[in-house]
């Protein structure tokens, strides 16, 4: 305890110098800066409000939402060259009862023209299995499973009169990493050349992506509530996952 | 630059005054006979305040809904960490749980946890027994208001991480600090097996190991008595508890279990997943001559395992070679 406390002191100030130095060094090598992403939510075009508003699905069957999240995570960005920047510990829940979870801000990324983003809907496979988390992926958050360990990728509750469950409720829990019941989805798009994702130490550009709720419900495969009400896990799931996969999230415009 | 290495120097050696040389060093120490573990606490530094406080949160009974049941209250040591007598496990308002409760000890070789290997994490274990409505009925937010508002938490918290911070992480590694440093490998087989001087089977014991060796140790296997796989031994016909398939949703896995550690055996009766039988001898009667054909049962089962009344004697002694009374006496382990 005793030496290894005294080579602790002897070790710090050798720390701090070469830190020092190094980041000297980095400033002038490249230069890092911020950008913003908002993701709107909505059903089918209309504004989603919570609890009140009468949506329909493919089916023409009514439904309401009471609950909306889901995780984006992995952001990836691509220049026009090929190269790649993955944002290291991205993990965000945006929850549509919160409207301060829909605009996230990604820090310290290189500055760049940026003309593809991709990310996973959900969380990667490691984490779904990995120690007690924080931030994001807290379990507090509401979207752990604690009696078979993994996130909900994606959690949409409510209300539809076809739905045959107790109270006529929707309860699509999409989650579930191992297969053939693998829900991890990851969506891509390109960014117009002609105006790319600009991240500059004096703009810090927004990105306007729209989230279709309603894209749970079609896209490969339309979902009737009469037959389909609720998911946790399990091959429903997969269905619902294959239909938000292209059709949940689209970009709408970035401000530079 | 100067001043600052010396005002860390200074810093650094300020902290040795605090540290009580008397007291011991908790460590993790794997047995010479047992593989690498899986869970090495490399994103969780064991000290002993984070021991400290992860024994405190496992034996504190106000954390359950009504506040009557601890983790220890399931996980009894003199059990082995299992619940002496209970066919089920017994949680909060008398509610009676679906399984048995499984012993706690080398749980940090184990890939999944559970009788269905549903959770895949030791630090994620606590939140299933956590939640469930028949364990202690409560949430997380719950638990982490109630550690805030309450002394010694804070204060315990500060010492393990620095600050009185108080959020899940922090519960769930600390909790895993003496979950994981639960190592039980100082029975009779163990020290036999090590070669430690002085110390060798009796003959029926020795019986009883070549008849395990050859009729058990396919699912059981050394050094942990489970070769951790999930398995059907035909207790029905048609299982009530559907098992693994309830994690993997594949009809192959229904009515299957993880194959249970035989370590401690002596201490964590009843047995099965649902705690069907008492003892060893229901058990060796159970394999001989009780098998169902179900539908999903484990092949090298199809004809039971015959074993006759000498044999089950013999296997009895072996078994008993498996107490560690070391570990279920271990004062460190204990509520204090």
């Amino acid at each position: 305890m005793k030496l290894s406390q005294y080579f602790l002191a002897l070790l710090c100030p050798i720390i701090l110098l070469s830190s020092c130095k190094k980041n000297t060094d980095e400033v002038v090598a490249d230069t890092k800066s911020t950008f913003s992403i908002e993701f709107e939510n909505q059903v089918n075009g209309s504004p989603l409000v919570l609890n009140t508003t009468t949506y329909k699905n493919a089916k023409g069957e009514d439904f309401k939402i009471n609950v909306f999240k889901y995780y984006v995570s992995n952001i990836k960005l691509s220049k026009a060259d090929g190269t790649t920047y993955l944002i290291p510990e991205s993990y965000f829940l945006i929850d549509a009862s919160k409207s301060e979870s829909t605009n996230i801000t990604l820090k310290d990324v290189p500055t760049g023209d940026y003309t593809k983003i991709e990310y996973t809907i959900g969380v990667d496979y490691a984490r779904n299995f990995a120690g007690a988390q924080t931030g994001a992926l807290d379990p507090i958050n509401g979207m752990f499973w604690t009696w078979n360990s993994g996130y909900i990728f994606v959690k949409l509750e409510g209300t539809s009169p076809q739905s045959i469950a107790a109270g006529n409720t929707l309860t699509f829990h999409i989650g579930g990493v191992t297969d053939p019941n693998n829900t991890i989805r990851t969506f891509a798009t390109e960014i117009n050349a002609a105006n790319p994702l600009r991240v500059r130490t004096d703009s810090k550009p927004n990105m306007h992506f729209i989230v279709n709720a309603a894209a749970l419900f079609t896209g490969k495969t339309d979902v009737s509530f009469a037959t389909l009400n609720i998911t946790m896990g399990g091959a429903n799931s997969v269905i619902v996952a294959n239909n938000y996969a292209n059709g949940l999230f689209r970009l709408d415009h970035i401000h530079n | 630059m100067l001043f600052l290495s010396i005002a860390l120097m200074y810093a650094c050696s300020k902290n040795e005054d605090e540290v009580t040389p008397e007291e011991k060093k908790i460590t993790f120490s794997v047995p010479a006979n047992f593989p690498a573990p899986v869970y090495n606490f490399e994103d969780n530094k064991l000290s002993n305040a984070g021991f400290a406080l992860g024994k405190k949160l496992f034996y504190e009974a106000r954390l359950s809904a009504d506040k009557s049941v601890s983790c220890g209250s399931c996980h009894q040591q003199f059990a082995a960490f299992t619940q002496l007598d209970h066919k089920v496990s017994h949680g909060v308002n008398n509610c009676q749980g679906k399984r048995n409760t499984p012993p706690l000890f080398n749980l940090a070789w184990q890939k999944a946890f559970f009788w269905d290997g549903g959770v895949k994490n030791i630090e994620t274990s606590p939140l299933n027994a956590i939640t469930d409505a028949c364990e202690m009925g409560t949430d997380i937010q719950t638990i982490i208001a109630f550690l805030k508002n309450t002394a010694p938490y804070p204060e315990l918290f500060k010492q393990a991480y620095g600050s009185t911070e108080i959020n899940s992480q922090l519960i769930l590694k600390s909790i895993a600090q003496f979950t994981a440093v639960l190592v039980s490998g100082n029975s009779k087989y163990d020290k036999v097996m090590r070669k430690e001087s002085g110390i060798s089977f009796t003959s029926p014991e020795l019986a009883g190991y070549n008849l395990f060796k050859e009729k058990c140790a396919s699912c059981h296997a050394a050094p942990f008595f489970t070769d951790f796989s999930y398995r059907s031994n035909g207790l029905d016909l048609v299982s009530t508890d559907e098992g693994r398939s309830h994690i993997t949703g594949v009809a192959s896995d229904f009515g299957k279990f993880r194959v249970p550690t035989l370590r401690n055996i002596e201490y964590t009766s009843p047995y099965m997943h649902d705690g069907r039988f008492y003892s060893f001898d229901e058990v060796l009667e159970h394999y001989n001559s009780g098998v169902k054909a179900s539908t999903n049962l484990d092949v090298q089962l199809k004809n039971g395992i015959p074993l006759n009344t000498t044999e089950k004697e013999q296997i009895k002694a072996f078994l008993k070679t498996l107490t560690d009374n070391e570990f279920i006496k271990n004062t460190l382990y204990s509520e204090s």
